[in-house]
């Protein structure tokens, strides 16, 4: 110990202070048998369907997590998706969720054990509600995200479907995301099936009545095709992060470009 | 060797894989003699106070507990990082759930966030997660390199509350100022991540790494 210390650098014009939590922007990466789907990037990776690779390339460009939906059909591969998250965690160094497929506590611990940092649940939640208070109390509520899929109702409200917005539950999304909050989910993960792949922005409405139902931070997601979608979500839509993923992986909008949108627009973000 | 302290609590791993990443030899380990004997040592932890107290203490194999051999350590003079939970132990004593004895090593205690009957109450979450900015508050050679704001990313909801203004090394802003990181002597210790602060992080680590 001892030696040289320099002295802290004055605050420069490419730190900005901010006396709160910054908002997160996440790429959501599609896993199918460990490789990624849906995805069309060529900034070199050495393997454009290395899940590691581009979860690297995101956090070089300033991605605050990464989460990883696995969409394996069957559940005896699912260990292929354990085997991404080991490696990642080898080298990624920033937070990152785990979800697809998770049905039980040890579906749970077997994730949350190869490095990720949070698991997220959807239909298995909406079939076993108490798997959310299992997890929260084994795990700590920090590590259970809930994933909610809301489908506009023709008369008002929305309603959750789950199997990947296949069926309808007859659940009120808002009703869903106050009681999923209730049983210890530390994070609700929002996507408007309505929005989703038109690139014409959040459905606010829906995102903003979750956010006023929970006390915990809501991830926006679905419909995002420009950097004012996002500050909408995040501001008039109440979010803390916004989930991107053809935006950023179609090479639209890099991170760095939505962040810095959102910075001169005085929201704190990590750049 | 840095030996990683595992008594039980959370995922370890990721501090291990850091460490692997900067090419630093580093250890998970529970016996209290591979303790004693590193050259460094990280104390981490996810959880809560009094369980990973209680294993901390049991002793094991009827050899020293591992509590004496961190504590060991920590008077050694060798570099020593404790990490969120394992800053949190180093203190006093704790009211998470009650009141538990810490490892005492700083004078000061451990307290739940609560920001009930405020008008910002509502947007001050509990836990403090995600990525916040930190304020240096002295040059510590944990931070050599890194500039006064750099974000940082957290998980809790008890904070640290030293009876010395000295031991501060850095405070972060969550419904106010607080103590985010000490220093003193060979006592490094973050209340945030730096396994999970992507490249800031890895400089912190790869600082202790080389102290």
């Amino acid at each position: 110990m001892g030696g040289h210390v320099p002295a802290i650098p004055t605050l420069t014009q490419f730190t900005i202070r901010t006396a709160m939590v910054a908002r997160r922007i996440i790429p959501a990466l599609d896993i199918k048998e460990g490789r990624v789907v849906k995805c069309v990037r060529f900034l070199n990776p050495r393997d454009a369907g290395d899940p590691v690779d581009l979860a690297r390339l995101y956090d070089q460009e300033g991605a605050d997590e990464i989460v990883f939906l696995d969409i394996t059909a069957s559940y005896e591969r699912r260990a292929l998706m354990l085997d991404v998250a080991r490696r990642v965690a080898e080298q990624v160094f920033i937070p990152f969720t785990v979800g697809g497929g998770i049905r039980t506590v040890e579906d749970m611990r077997e994730t949350l054990k190869t490095g990720a940092d949070k698991i997220f649940i959807n239909t298995s939640a909406v079939q076993n509600p108490d798997l959310i208070s299992e997890g929260a109390d084994r795990f700590g509520s920090q590590c259970i995200v809930v994933a909610i899929d809301g489908k506009r109702r023709a008369n008002d409200g929305w309603e959750v479907y789950i199997h990947g917005g296949r069926t309808p539950t007859g659940r009120d999304a808002v009703a869903w995301a106050a009681e999923a909050a209730r049983r210890g989910a530390g994070e609700i993960l929002l996507t408007s099936l309505d929005a989703d792949g038109t690139q014409a922005g959040y459905d606010l409405e829906l995102t903003r009545a979750v956010a006023d139902a929970v006390p915990t931070p809501v991830i926006a997601s679905g419909g995002a095709g420009s950097e004012a979608h996002i500050y909408d979500g995040l501001t008039r839509g109440g979010a803390e992060a916004a989930l991107v993923a053809s935006l950023v992986h179609y090479q639209i909008l890099s991170i760095r470009q939505i962040k810095s949108y959102l910075r001169n627009r005085q929201l704190p973000v990590r750049l | 060797m840095i030996a990683i302290v595992d008594y039980g609590m959370g995922n370890l791993r990721s501090v291990e894989k850091a460490l692997a990443y900067l090419g630093h030899a580093a250890r998970v380990t529970s016996d209290p003699d591979v303790v004693v004997a590193a050259e460094r040592v990280v104390l981490p932890g996810v959880g809560a106070f009094g369980a990973a107290m209680q294993r901390l203490s049991a002793a094991r194999d009827g050899g020293p507990a591992l509590q004496q051999a961190v504590l060991d350590v920590a008077r050694s003079g060798r570099p020593f990082l404790g990490i969120c939970l394992g800053m949190q132990l180093l203190f006093t004593e704790s009211e998470e759930m009650g009141h538990h004895p810490g490892l005492g090593l700083i004078p000061g205690r451990v307290r739940r966030f609560d920001f009930t009957g405020r008008a910002d109450g509502t947007s001050l979450k509990i836990p403090h997660m995600g990525w916040n900015s930190l304020s240096l508050r002295r040059e510590v050679p944990l931070f050599r390199g890194l500039e006064d704001g750099v974000m940082v990313y957290f998980v809790h909801s008890y904070y640290c509350l030293p009876e010395s203004p000295d031991v501060v090394a850095a405070t972060a802003d969550h419904g106010g100022p607080f103590c985010v990181a000490l220093w003193r002597d060979n006592l490094f210790a973050t209340q945030f991540h730096p396994e999970k602060s992507g490249a800031a992080g890895l400089r912190m680590l790869d600082n202790f790494a080389r102290l």
